[in-house]
């Protein structure tokens, strides 16, 4: 951290007078010039929640809580309930969750306790090279080619599990579809696990090497080793890198526009089509050109950013606390 | 470590490695580990395959320079995707050129201005949770706040590519800033140079390296980004080079488009944007790479 905390050193200590006090006018302007810009991200993050606030409202007025809060979607009839995206938005996020936590953990634990530093290197390539491809590209490679292959797979599942008390409740089902809640979540998996592997190799490095030594020395073996040192440390952080990561997966939008299958239904099978939503305001904002139908779409994207702010705030609050506790310590 | 511990000669210990259960368990897990990288690899690898064998044979030069979007119906071997890709360069240009000088002059405030301020320590806490914020919030603010006054344009879009990486820049910019060393600036200070000066023509050069790695990281991600320029641009399928008015196109919503068209010439078109655009990104990336090795002085 810089000096500047304690004394501007643009004014020589111990030199009072005039000359001291005088900084020129460059030097003060580039001071505000960076302050502005630092500004601007509160100044944005306020004017994103009030000016998209003031363009939903009518969606709130004429639908009323109860109307949001209903699961009915149809806007020829203008009823706009926000239950089957909101539904299909946890889905699909806790779906990718529980696929890419225990992927990105593995591929972390690789790196930081296996593989020595060279070796490292190149998988974190990998990795960023994984997280540079685009949404649209996945979505496209997600309908075209995995969603048909998918199909027969589901069928086979869900055909296999009829009758099975309660697998067949999540994989059985008649609607079986390519696009489906299961086909988004494997899809959104893949795009959160760059963001969860490299948040949670930076909480697990921070683990004290003392820590793994001790354990070491009283002849634990690697895994001993993570499960008595390095989880009781990296816990919390591990817990701060999925909630972003899960933060990440409700707000992904056009991956999961083209592979959701764009039903509004609310189902416990996970092979059916569904619809999130991100993919509803993706999907349907052309269309919206009518007050309440752009409004709901739009008071949507306001659910949508409350919810991802929540989340973000606390998972960036948990991973900072975990990483400033363990560099403190 | 583990070979440090079995050196010591400790006569009456035994100190050979675990036998039975727990050192199978051992292996497991390690073995999972390295299932877990495989997992990983193989969406990659297969996206990247049928990308590249889908995607080269629809581009050519014509499909990259061609000015006019042909109808869906039409084979790939007709007209050209050129619109969207001038769309998307000057786009994604327009948008680092806004971003990329606030971001570092964001990132220098908190880290030379703000120091331990309450309000750098909001700032800087504030872009990091903006950097999760989605972006398709991004394009339906930039939608509500200025495609609603002024029409779709693509200067819209880059505004709105613009949010996205304003947060990334500054973090960046701040990582990358907090490893120059404070006696260099004390070196300047002590030649009686102001704070800006120091900042300028000490500091951030020493920094250089990182944060054009940084910018250009985040460059590439949002040459990717689809979401914010549907409700921005207001996808067109004719050339428009003017920025500043009418709708425009990019290659990210050729793809969007196309994707869902059963034609298979539309579907072409979006494989050879779709490797386009993954070209682009990844060009941007080897070249944060080349600039990370070429230039960076201090390093975490």
């Amino acid at each position: 951290m810089s000096i500047t905390a304690k004394a501007d050193p643009a004014i020589p200590a111990g030199s009072a007078g005039p000359l001291s006090k005088r900084r020129p006018f460059g030097d003060r302007g580039f001071q505000i010039l960076a302050l502005s810009a630092g500004l601007l991200v509160l100044v944005i993050l306020v004017l994103i929640a009030v000016s998209m606030t003031q363009q939903s409202t009518t969606w709130f007025s004429t639908e009323g809580w109860s109307g949001v809060f209903s699961t009915d979607w149809d806007p020829a009839h203008n009823k706009f309930g926000a239950v089957p995206f909101i539904y299909g938005t946890l889905i699909t996020a806790a779906i990718a969750i529980v696929i890419a936590y225990p992927v990105s953990v593995g591929i972390a634990l690789l790196l930081t306790e296996v593989v020595p530093r060279r070796f490292a290197r190149p998988i974190v390539y990998v990795i960023d090279l994984l997280a540079v491809v685009p949404s649209v590209v996945w979505g496209l490679w997600g309908i075209l080619v995995l969603a048909p292959w998918l199909q027969t797979i589901y069928q086979d599942i869900a055909s296999g599990l009829t009758g099975v008390p309660v697998l067949s409740t999540f994989f059985g089902g008649q609607g079986v579809s390519g696009a489906s809640f299961f086909t988004a979540g494997l899809i959104l998996a893949v795009m959160i696990t760059p963001i969860v592997t490299s948040l949670s190799r930076e909480v697990i490095a921070t683990v004290p090497v003392i820590d793994r030594e001790g354990a070491y020395a009283l002849g634990a073996t690697r895994w001993e080793m993570i499960q008595g040192a390095v989880w009781p440390h990296s816990q919390a952080g591990i817990v701060g890198a999925v909630l972003l990561g899960l933060g990440r997966a409700m707000g992904e939008t056009i991956a999961a526009a083209l592979v959701i299958g764009s039903s509004p239904t609310i189902t416990t099978h996970l092979f059916s089509t569904g619809y999130s939503m991100p993919a509803v305001i993706a999907n349907q904002f052309g269309e919206a050109t009518v007050g309440v139908f752009r409004a709901a779409l739009i008071g949507m994207g306001v659910l949508l950013f409350i919810l991802t702010i929540i989340i973000n705030l606390s998972a960036r609050a948990i991973v900072g606390r975990s990483v400033r506790r363990a560099r403190g310590a | 470590m583990m070979a440090v511990a079995s050196e010591q000669p400790a006569s009456g210990v035994d100190l050979r490695e675990p036998g039975g259960w727990r050192r199978t368990k051992n292996q497991i897990a390690t073995v999972g580990m390295w299932i877990a990288f495989a997992v990983m690899l193989v969406p990659l690898g297969f996206v990247l395959v049928t990308v590249i064998a889908k995607g080269a044979s629809a581009i050519s030069w014509q499909f990259l320079t061609n000015s006019t979007i042909p109808v869906n119906v039409l084979p790939v071997t007709y007209g050209g995707v050129g619109p969207a890709v001038i769309g998307t360069l000057e786009i994604t240009g327009f948008a680092a050129l806004i971003a990329i000088p606030l971001g570092v002059l964001g990132g220098v405030y908190i880290n030379e201005y703000g120091g331990n301020h309450v309000l750098a320590r909001v700032i800087n806490f504030m872009a990091d949770v903006m950097t999760g914020v989605p972006s398709i919030i991004m394009g339906l603010f930039i939608f509500t706040i200025w495609v609603l006054h002024f029409g779709y344009s693509g200067l819209a879009g880059s505004f709105a590519l613009a949010c996205l990486m304003l947060p990334i820049v500054i973090r960046s910019t701040y990582e990358m800033l907090r490893l120059v060393p404070d006696s260099l600036r004390e070196a300047s200070y002590a030649l009686g140079a102001t704070k800006a000066r120091v900042t300028v023509t000490v500091v951030l050069p020493a920094a250089i390296g990182g944060i054009v790695s940084g910018a250009l990281l985040a460059v590439a991600r949002a040459a990717g980004e689809t979401a914010p320029l549907i409700f921005t641009i207001f996808v067109t399928q004719t050339l428009n080079s003017n920025l500043f008015s009418g709708a425009n196109t990019a290659l990210s919503t050729l793809i969007f488009q196309n994707a869902t068209q059963p034609y298979t010439g539309a579907q072409d078109r979006a494989w050879g944007s779709a490797l386009t655009l993954i070209a682009i990104a990844f060009i941007l990336m080897i070249a944060a790479r080349l600039v990370t090795a070429r230039f960076s002085r201090y390093s975490q």
